[in-house]
């Protein structure tokens, strides 16, 4: 990546395949305020952020503010031109994101921002509960950055992202990683345990998907795995081998981005897609095949 | 239901849930998750006799992180007119449900069984929220609400088990 804010030298990171993709704690509590770095936290919790955050770091919603509030889709070039004026980023800036549940909606919002081709993106590793548990500064100040003059991007929905005729399309050709729980995936329930319906008629998962579940990926403080445990988990046990197309998919695409981060960035494959439908529109589509169990399943014969 | 920038319907609430709906429709809603903080931030304590026996309390589980909850009515010889007190235990990492959590307690809190049971499902919907928190969370809400009143039902005698 070419920019002035240089990259974290942690030797865990040197390990993946871009290692420049992520920054450490004591990293941000060094960098935080430089001119052309901005910190940005990404939470489920729509009140984490105003509990408390990094210094200086500005909130972006994925509920509000990165989605169509019409269509269940992204903001447009123009919206994301906006919001992006509005949050004082700068299309050159580095952007460091981090946010609770071990980094989930850090890793969609990146995504998203991926999407518009914002070409420096970070991720804080461990994310909001690392900070905390390192018992860092926290603070209520809410930021004022001066707007900027965001360019209008289009988005680019065919490198990082898969629709649902893509998907089917890919059974027995590309491999597919499902990242939701065990419980998810074999289809004894459509939705995380503990967590509210969230509206799929059928449970189980699209035929020929390895399980990975994405809590695989991370260790218990929630920063990644080292870069040869990565490879064990997906390359050799899910079996992506030198796969040159994957794609991850979950409930509604948060944790998948969370896979789409580890298999893009950390373990360099080239192209990864997120399916961020996901199970809420494969659970719910009339005539798709479904296979149950903890098996991944054939082909359905056409 | 009425839309997010109409005032929402108070008549049928009692005036301490009147009260905070009315807040959060007159509040900009730039401002609104601040007041939502401020109400989660005012979710008292458990007393010892709950938070030393957990068990006491029943999970909400349609809430996105855990939230535990029990109704106490006193005296409830007196039936609807029995007065009804909440507590709930809500961590601090879920600002979110602590606010709703610190909604309900505020208007329901030391009100009779009559109004707590009388309180309609869709005062979530109410609350001038809807696009700043996600349905689900608002669903939340109503899980919460719904295991209120039927505590309050069980311990008055109207449901037995």
């Amino acid at each position: 990546m070419s920019t002035a804010i240089p990259a974290d030298t942690t030797a865990k990171f040197a390990d993946y395949a871009d290692g420049s993709r992520l920054v450490s704690t004591e990293w941000v509590a060094e960098h935080a305020g430089e001119p052309g770095l901005v910190i940005v936290e990404s939470d489920e919790d729509v009140l984490l952020y105003e509990t408390g955050h990094i210094p200086g770091a500005v909130k972006v919603d994925w509920h509000t503010e990165l989605n169509d509030t019409v269509t269940r889709d992204y903001v447009d070039g123009e919206g994301f031109a906006a919001l992006m004026s509005a949050k004082g980023i700068s299309r050159e800036d580095t952007i460091v994101f981090y946010g609770d549940k071990s980094n989930w909606w850090a890793a969609y919002a990146l995504w998203v921002f991926s999407l518009f081709g914002h070409e420096d993106v970070r991720l804080m590793d461990g994310g909001r509960s690392k900070w905390q548990a390192e018992e860092r500064e926290l603070s209520t100040e809410k930021p004022r950055r001066e707007p900027t003059e965001y360019p209008v991007i289009d988005r680019d929905d065919s490198t990082l992202r898969a629709f649902l005729p893509e998907v089917r399309d890919s059974l027995g050709k590309r491999p597919l990683i499902d990242v939701r729980s065990p419980e998810e995936y074999s289809g004894e329930r459509t939705h995380m345990p503990a967590y509210p319906e969230e509206g799929a008629l059928r449970g189980g998962h699209i035929p020929t998907a390895a399980s990975v579940p994405w809590a695989k990926a991370a260790n218990e403080d929630g920063t990644f795995k080292s870069a040869e445990e990565l490879k064990a988990i997906y390359t050799d046990e899910a079996g992506l081998g030198t796969a040159d197309e994957v794609i991850a998919y979950c409930r509604i695409g948060e944790r998948s981005s969370h896979t789409w981060f580890v298999l893009q960035h950390l373990l360099g494959y080239t192209n990864v897609r997120n399916y961020d439908g996901s199970w809420t529109e494969w659970g719910n589509v009339v005539g798709v095949p479904i296979v149950t169990g903890s098996e991944a399943g054939e082909v359905p014969s056409r | 239901m009425t839309a997010d920038t109409d005032t929402p319907v108070t008549s049928d609430l009692p005036q301490s849930l009147a009260d905070v709906v009315t807040d959060f429709a007159e509040t900009d809603s730039s401002d609104r998750l601040q007041l939502l903080l401020e109400l989660a931030s005012d979710l008292p304590e458990l007393p010892p006799r709950y938070s030393d026996h957990p068990e006491l309390l029943e999970q909400v589980p349609e809430c996105q992180s855990p939230i535990f909850l029990v109704t106490e009515v006193e005296d409830p010889e007196q039936g609807d007119e029995a007065i009804v007190r909440l507590h709930f235990s809500a961590p601090p990492e879920a600002p979110t449900t602590r606010g709703f959590a610190g909604i309900l307690y505020e208007g329901l809190n030391g009100q009779t069984a009559e109004v707590v049971l009388s309180i309609p499902a869709d005062l979530p919907l109410r609350l001038s929220m809807t696009e700043l928190v996600s349905p689900l969370r608002l669903r939340g809400m109503s899980g919460m609400l719904s295991r209120i009143q039927r505590q309050t039902s069980e311990r008055i005698g109207k449901i037995t088990e």
